[in-house]
């Protein structure tokens, strides 16, 4: 400390103003250390990467939006004569709930604009999250050491349906009424505690005078408290792992290529951040969404035709609609031991669901249990560079898909003019067939790719020239390409089946040979990168059909 | 040139394994040199790009002042129309839209034209040491050790048995979020009044009464009970289970099973509204083929066959109301259902038994 003060030791003396506030800052709260790490930091730059950043900006507009709304919404249920100024419903009797969500929209200035904001980015905040999380399963993304945060995101996909449900309920206008009694039905069904819960959860029978006020403290403070909570979790591990990069020229799994985080990557990003909102706002100004007055308050007994619940519960409600409720004449509830055992709402509300969630939360085990593949990887694979996997993602995919485009049966029905019976048959049949021909054409359009790959990396680029030679053939001119793009289309892995191994006993237990089953059933169809030999080969005959045969037959192959 | 270089043709499926011509890998090359932008060499460039940068943030404060302006010009008043309010929406919309993206696309530019392109590489560090990994196993296992909770199986277990059971009193508390089910799922309004008097079916959502022989063939009726609307508290609740279509055919039509040939009159029948598979107001009613559909889920009900099902989700017909006229020749019910409407649950098979009077 002395030594500092003699007058001849250097003391550091910040230039610039912005170093000097730094430095003012640093030296009573600290913090040179966390600038030291993260002012440079190093971001992998993807327009695929945005889709978690559309989906954390939406988060942020949401509570932004919200908080606004809070101000003026009134969560009560208590019977009500409205006084606003929309005419059609003038002295109509409707709850308070029903009547503040009229005053928001009519008499607050810019208040139907907020309310439309908030449910456009409440809309997006799902979409951003799934198809993020798409992102990061078909790139591979959840692999080694990422598992823990796949599982996090997979419970913020969870929590981000559940705001945007209970925040659907709360005008308790006609539609999100039926969306709740639709949801006390399935509630009902539950074996045991279903009744219990019901009237636990409405305080009563159905609709009872609770419910609205219980969804409004869920939605406005636990789920969203819960959300948060979720996304500093996500974003720390975020920052351990660094982030994953796309495979390229220069980069491995051993670093990080991108821009520093200051100034480009903050700027980038910050500047998305406006431009969402700017897109969130385009889209309230001009596209209409839940025009509440338009369905009325609450009432039991009148329904809309072409009801359809808010995107992402589509796919319950179109589960749903597939199940028959009866095969023949045999039924398939079922009376059990004087017990009501609800199986065509029971089935479809619960078993998709749980095999899409159980299936997507495993999926990091069950592929490093098949292949082994216990390695630490920040260099994410191309879909068509993992063609099992993505495989298997696109079968998952479309199955979703099906139950979606079910919950609008009778849309399609009307606007295609085909008989709704005959839209429900079919998409009964593709429930079950559409992922199995998902699985096959996805497998095959993704080995094809790579074999595209494959002949690019060893002849070039097509360049559309067609030269005629001497002796009369036509040949198309290719265009070698330079290493970097090369190194691109070759610098990939393609593991081979793991054959089942014994154990330390000398034996190969039944769990090691089903996973060598799985594990052939994952890589048996592959196709291997160009090596440089096979490069040489193809340059050192080019243009000579037969010798280019010639090196291809002299592969052995794997089965 | 054909696809001749990625194995056999006439192997379907595979191609080349990574053993086989296991000659080398391709060295990775590193990073692509470095390309100069046109605003990196061209001063005049450069010079554009910073125009084109403050012309937008220009854009976001005229976005700015014509949020302003329509939010304080517009007066939405106490009578405002609708096209009012859609004109305000959509300049609001706008002026937000223009102030954000202005800035949005103005600092992305910012940052694309003229701030440092130069990709960079960073190492990546293990995200701990192998020392501390080992460390930390080494922690957590003399932690246990040293608890000796494996030793101890007496504290192991109690302790097991106490916090598995400590939680059961935050459950309990909660028991007052609603009362218990019991018998209400089992009844209507449409049970006679404690003095014998039947219900008349009177017409949603005005209440008045119905008269047999305003029922013309192949009318419909949306019902509730008489007296619903003044009821002071439960309204709501009461309506939910009590809704009722009506509806007249040719008596002929009409195929009552042994028992129900009293609760129809004159072709004239009631069924409940509530789909019998999770609770929608079952509201379209095809006239010509005497089908009741269920807007929500398309179950879809016969009629004919005492509204069997004969297509979607649902398992169970719709109940049906008996009906009867009175001496003033209003329509009444005659009891209540005799099971519970809407959907299944656990206990209502107990209330199907239960002898409506």
């Amino acid at each position: 400390m002395s030594s500092s003060l003699t007058p001849d030791a250097p003391v550091f003396v910040a230039k610039t103003t912005g170093g000097r506030i730094t430095d003012f800052v640093d030296q009573r709260v600290g913090g040179s250390g966390i600038l030291r790490e993260f002012g440079r930091k190093v971001f992998p730059d993807h327009w695929s990467f945005m889709f978690g950043e559309v989906a954390l900006y939406s988060f942020v507009i949401l509570l932004l939006s919200g908080t606004f709304l809070t101000f003026f919404f009134d969560p009560s249920m208590a019977e009500t004569h409205y006084a606003g100024s929309y005419t059609p419903l003038k002295n109509v009797e409707m709850s308070v709930a029903y009547s503040s969500s009229l005053n928001i929209s009519f008499d607050v200035r810019g208040g139907l604009f907020m309310r439309q904001v908030h449910h456009w980015s409440a809309l997006l905040f799902v979409a951003s999250v799934s198809v993020h999380m798409l992102r990061v399963f078909f790139t591979g993304a959840f692999r080694k050491p990422r598992e823990l945060n796949w599982v996090v995101g997979g419970v913020l996909l969870i929590l981000s349906m559940a705001a945007g449900f209970t925040g659907y309920s709360l005008p308790d206008d006609l539609l999100s009424g039926n969306g709740l009694r639709i949801i006390d039905g399935v509630i009902k069904s539950i074996p045991v505690i279903g009744t219990y819960t019901s009237f636990f959860l409405f305080g009563g029978e159905f609709p009872g005078t609770m419910i609205i006020s219980r969804l409004y403290m869920l939605h406005i403070l636990l789920v969203p408290a819960l959300i948060l909570l979720m996304i500093v979790m996500h974003l720390f591990m975020v920052v351990v792992h660094k982030h994953t990069q796309y495979p390229g020229p220069g980069r491995n799994d051993g670093n990080v290529v991108g821009y520093p985080l200051g100034p480009v990557y903050a700027a980038k990003a910050g500047g998305f951040f406006f431009i969402v909102f700017g897109v969130v706002a385009l889209m309230a100004a001009f596209f209409t969404i839940n025009p509440i007055w338009n369905y009325g308050p609450y009432d039991p007994s009148p329904v809309s035709a072409g009801t359809q619940p808010d995107w992402y519960i589509g796919f319950v409600d179109g589960a749903l609609r597939l199940m028959p409720g009866t095969i023949g004449d045999w039924k398939v509830e079922q009376v059990w031991f004087g017990h009501v055992f609800t199986f065509n709402v029971l089935l479809p509300a619960l078993v998709p669901a749980g095999i899409l969630f159980t299936v997507m939360f495993t999926y990091p085990w069950i592929e490093r249990w098949i292949t082994k593949d216990n390695r630490e990887h920040h260099v994410l694979d191309r879909p068509r560079n993992a063609p099992t996997r993505t495989a298997i993602g696109m079968a998952g995919f479309v199955w979703y898909c099906v139950m979606w485009a079910a919950a609008g049966s009778d849309l399609i029905a009307t606007h295609f003019n085909v008989a709704l019976n005959d839209v429900t048959y079919w998409l009964r049949a593709l429930f079950f067939v559409g992922p199995v021909i998902a699985f096959v054409v996805t497998k095959r359009v993704a080995l094809a790719l790579q074999r595209k790959d494959r002949e690019i990396a060893l002849h070039g680029r097509e360049t559309g020239r067609i030269v005629r030679l001497p002796h009369g053939e036509f040949i198309e001119v290719h265009a070698p390409l330079d290493e970097y793009k090369r190194y691109k289309l070759v610098g990939f892995e393609s593991p081979a089946p793991l054959p089942a191994v014994p154990n330390e006993h000398g034996v190969v237990d039944r769990k090691e040979n089903r996973r060598a089953k799985l594990s052939r059933w994952f890589f048996e169809d592959r196709v291997a990168p160009v090596t440089p030999a096979e490069l040489e080969a193809a340059h050192g005959h080019h243009g000579s059909h037969e010798a280019v045969e010639a090196a291809a037959s002299q592969k052995t192959l794997s089965h | 040139m054909g696809n001749h270089s990625d194995g056999s043709p006439n192997h379907s499926g595979t191609v080349a394994t990574a053993g086989q011509n296991e000659v080398e890998k391709f060295q990775d090359p590193g990073i692509p040199p470095h390309r100069l932008r046109l605003a990196d060499t061209d001063p005049r460039a450069a010079k554009k790009a910073e125009r084109q940068v403050a012309l937008l943030f220009g854009t976001s404060v005229v976005g700015t002042l014509i949020f302003l302006v329509s939010y304080f010009a517009i007066d939405l008043g106490n009578d405002s129309s609708i096209a009012t309010i859609r004109l305000q929406n959509a300049l609001l919309g706008i002026g937000t839209a223009f102030a954000m993206l202005g800035i949005g696309t103005g600092i992305v530019h910012w940052a694309k034209a003229l701030m440092p392109d130069h990709e960079v590489s960073e190492e990546r560090h293990a995200i701990r040491t192998e020392e501390d990994r080992q460390a930390a196993v080494r922690i957590v296992d003399d932690i246990v050790e040293e608890t000796g909770i494996k030793r101890r199986p007496l504290i192991r277990n109690t302790l097991l048995g106490a916090v598995a059971l400590a939680p059961l009193p935050a459950l309990a508390i909660f028991g007052d979020l609603g009362p218990r089910p019991d018998f209400a799922l089992a009844h209507t309004l449409w049970a006679p009044a404690p003095d014998g008097k039947l219900k008349r079916l009177a017409r949603d959502p005005d209440g008045t009464p119905i008269k047999a022989a305003d029922v013309t063939i192949g009318s419909a009726f949306h019902v509730i009970p008489e007296g619903l609307n003044e009821l002071s508290e439960g309204r709501l609740n009461e309506k939910a289970k009590a809704v009722v279509l009506l509806m007249r055919l040719d008596p002929n039509e009409l195929h009552p099973s042994p028992g129900r040939e009293s609760w129809a009159y004159n072709g004239i029948v009631a069924y409940s509204k509530i789909c019998t598979h999770v609770g929608c107001p079952v509201a379209l009613y095809e006239q010509q083929t005497h089908h009741l559909l269920c807007p929500c889920h398309q179950s879809t009900f016969d009629l004919t066959q005492q509204c069997k099902v004969i297509f979607g989700p649902a398992s169970r017909p719709l109940p049906q109301l008996p009906i009867a006229v009175d001496a003033e020749g209003y329509l009444v019910a005659t009891s209540d259902f005799h099971e519970p409407v809407g959907p299944s649950y656990w206990e209502r098979e107990q209330h199907v038994l239960i002898p409506n009077s």
